[in-house]
């Protein structure tokens, strides 16, 4: 075994920080820095930056202008970002929808959205929990009815994150009511201009409204919009499931959250002396770094055993658990680091706005917000409980 | 990257598990354990000629390897076969010491070790030194040309089976300092040497070591007087990760019988591993499983990295071995329910040992707080 990089993995490494420190605004990195709200137009304008360096696209095939990058470039990619502050890369339509037009959808369809998914002129959102399907997802109720050339499209979307932003959506239908369970499900896009779709914000226990309920009534949408075949949208969203959960142990993200947090809790004086030497947040913040200092080699693992190009298996069910965990402990410990000063609600504050004077550490006004933000991870993807299913089946074989 | 093991160390990996499937079934350890002979002198010479002894040594030192990963390939597979035969006080923690600091002389011993004739044991721990490296109490006074060692010395892996002892003592300095301390080489039937043999839980054997005027030459000291701390340290991050990939070894001897169990006992008509109150820890226990792996991986990765980041892993990897031992052993008996209690059922040694390992080189409290203080510094 060797631990250590190729010099053309080090060579990429560098390449990618002189990229961030570079092209990355700083009106941005300090905006994700402080944990504070992105724009839409904030996160269009990073991707534009980095479509023009051809990088938006990390897990593409270079034919459709992606940077084909391996498994461990990925996630150099991920780490360096991560620890510039970047802002994060929204999944929906470059490695969730993309996959399954490659692999399932037809030429038509990958010639005409791919390259609209890259310059942005599409901000595609995911359809795929109902109110009563969550991780339950096989039992959705939304009905395509055919008629004629389209589908009629009647039922309602839930948690649909930042599809208050997007023009496109990406949804699993219901197209044959009396087959079972899995298999009477199509794979449909849907131009969210339709008539008959509303959009209904919902507002979190952090005080944003991230994720939306989507509705549909007599939506009228395009036999040609469909993906596949009907009635084998299932296959296609386990495929892409198994993208959306590439990445998922999130270890740029802790390894970010981590450094902030040793950051504050020196300091931040609590009782005279530096936060990181009361000997019960010091051991709670220590746990934390020894679990992710192991989880970042079990990624390395199992992105290392992974084809070139390929999502892991089951094995990133592991990977989404202990990373999960890991995060949101980490991002308890910065609130609970905070003290007081995480009680001020500054919603204002967090858009951007300089006005609103923010009480003690700069990091305080994000951190409540961020603990209960993070409280998504362990439920969304397929909730924990079912990734432990997940393993229990395919690992473990009981 | 590289996660692969070397085509070397993936040979011996497969030649050691089939060699222990094939002769270390756990009858046979539980009537060694019973006979009170602390190991099998003819499965250590097997072990010795299969080359176990010789992959914890460097080519330098006439062995086969003696790098992170080859201690860590060995001890999990002695871990998972539940192995008490004396490597780590002989081989990974006396036979370092001998390979860091001895004269040329001195270091004729590894070549028996490494044939298996010679035994060695360390005597560094003191009834009253806990975890701390740096607490030697027991003294050595020189007189022209001669050296007179007292003190006593506690848990002394295999010491009774040992005909060569590693002594650790204070030539210099108060209790605690890491100077002074020096280390000596001492047959156990030199004048003066007292020794009380008993078996620890885990079926392995260590003894409490009196040393009473013991009088040897400048000779036996191994290395320069008084700076014998930073080879002690270093031996001790080599020992610290072979009982880490050993209790890796047993933990994923504990998950495999616990799956089976899982799959075949029957409650309310149905196998228990249909119960998702039992699936999803099982879950958690296969997740701990391979965190522990990863952080054998990162240690071993960094044995031979300066002290600073070394030492770092040592604590992180020790801390996470203790937790995760803990978590999968009772999980283990739990879900075995009584069976799981007895002695007579495998899986009762492979935890017994796991949880043991907790307690030798420091354990997750020991190491959490030196974890801290590292990252301090």
């Amino acid at each position: 075994m060797d631990l250590s990089y190729t010099p053309e993995e080090e060579a990429f490494r560098a390449e990618v920080r002189a990229f961030l420190s570079e092209k990355l605004p700083r009106h941005l990195s300090e905006k994700v820095r402080l944990g504070k709200r992105l724009t839409k137009s904030d996160m269009v304008s990073w991707h534009a930056i980095l479509n023009a360096q051809g990088w938006l696209a990390p897990n593409w095939p270079k034919e459709y202008g992606g940077a084909e990058w391996d498994a461990v470039q990925r996630m150099i990619f991920e780490e360096e970002a991560c620890l510039a502050h970047a802002p994060r890369i929204v999944p929906f339509g470059l490695s969730m929808l993309a996959p399954v037009l490659m692999a399932f959808g037809s030429e038509e369809q990958c010639q005409h959205y791919l390259p609209r998914i890259l310059s942005g002129e599409d901000w595609w959102c995911q359809g795929y929990s109902e109110p009563g399907a969550g991780s339950d997802l096989a039992a959705l109720k939304t009905r395509a009815v055919r008629d004629g050339d389209h589908y009629v499209v009647n039922g309602q979307k839930t948690w649909t994150t930042l599809g208050q932003h997007a023009n496109w959506i990406f949804c699993l239908v219901r197209t044959d009511a009396d087959a079972k369970k899995q298999e009477g499900i199509s794979f449909l896009l849907i131009d969210m201009n339709t008539p008959g779709v509303t959009v209904r914000p919902i507002v979190l226990i952090d005080g944003e409204a991230e994720v939306n309920e989507v509705f549909f009534d007599d939506v009228r949408v395009p036999v040609e919009n469909l993906v596949g075949e009907e009635n084998k949208g299932w296959t296609y969203a386990k495929y892409l499931l198994t993208h959306e959960r590439t990445n998922i142990a999130g270890v740029g993200f802790s390894n970010a959250a981590l450094a902030t947090l040793k950051h504050v809790a020196a300091s931040t004086q609590s009782g005279g002396k530096p936060l990181d030497q009361n000997p019960y947040f010091a051991a709670r913040m220590a746990l934390a770094e020894i679990d992710l200092m192991a989880m970042a080699t079990t990624n390395l693992r199992v992105v290392s055993a992974a084809a070139k190009g390929q999502a892991p298996g089951p094995e990133s069910s592991m990977l989404k658990i202990k990373g999960t965990v890991i995060r949101q402990e980490l991002s308890s410990l910065l609130c609970r680091a905070a003290g007081p000063d995480a009680m001020p609600f500054l919603p204002d504050y967090l858009d951007g706005g300089d006005n609103v004077p923010a009480e003690g550490p700069e990091h305080a006004p994000a951190a409540a917000p961020n603990y209960f933000n993070m409280r998504k991870l362990s439920i969304f993807g397929g909730s924990n409980e079912i990734q432990r299913t997940i393993i229990t089946k395919a690992i473990l074989q009981l | 990257m590289d996660f692969n093991l070397t085509e070397e160390r993936g040979l011996l990996r497969d030649m050691l598990q089939k060699f222990l499937g094939e002769k270390y079934g756990h009858e046979e350890r539980r009537k060694l354990i019973a006979s009170g002979k602390a190991y099998d002198a003819g499965i250590y010479a097997e072990m010795a000629e299969l080359g176990v002894l010789g992959a914890m040594f460097s080519e330098d030192d006439g062995g086969l390897g003696g790098a992170g990963f080859d201690i860590a390939v060995v001890f999990e597979e002695l871990g998972r076969a539940g192995v008490i035969e004396p490597i780590l006080g002989n081989a990974v923690l006396a036979g370092s010491l001998i390979a860091e600091l001895g004269t040329d002389n001195q270091k004729e011993l590894i070549g028996s070790v490494i044939a298996g004739e010679t035994l060695l044991a360390l005597a560094h721990a003191e009834p009253a030194s806990r975890y701390d490296l740096n607490h030697v109490t027991a003294s050595a006074k020189t007189d022209g040309g001669q050296i007179a060692l007292n003190g006593t010395k506690a848990h002394v892996l295999n010491g009774a089976q040992a005909s060569m002892l590693v002594v650790s003592a204070r030539e210099a300095g108060a209790d605690f300092d890491e100077t002074g301390i020096s280390l000596f080489l001492v047959p156990t039937d030199a004048k003066g040497v007292t020794i009380v043999d008993h078996p620890n839980v885990d079926g392995t054997s260590a003894a409490t070591i009196r040393l009473e005027n013991v009088v040897v030459d400048e000779g036996a000291r191994l290395g320069a007087s008084g700076e014998a701390f930073a080879a002690i340290e270093a031996a001790v991050a080599r020992a610290t990760l072979a009982v880490s990939a050993e209790a890796v070894g047993a933990m994923e001897a504990a998950k495999a019988l616990t799956i089976d169990y899982l799959k075949e006992r029957k409650q309310f008509g149905i196998a228990i591993g249909k119960f998702q109150a039992l699936q999803h820890r099982m879950a958690d226990v296969l997740i701990e499983v391979e965190q522990a792996r990863s952080a054998v991986i990162n240690l071993a990765g960094h044995l031979d990295a300066p002290r600073a980041l070394r030492e770092r892993h040592v604590s992180a990897t020790k801390n996470l071995i203790g937790r995760a031992s803990a978590l999968v052993g009772e999980e283990a008996v739990q879900m075995h329910g009584g069976i799981g209690m007895t002695d007579e059922y495998a899986l009762s040694h492979f935890v017994r040992r796991m949880v043991m390992i907790d307690h030798l080189f420091g354990d997750v409290d020991h190491h959490l707080e030196r974890f801290i203080s590292l990252n301090a510094a």
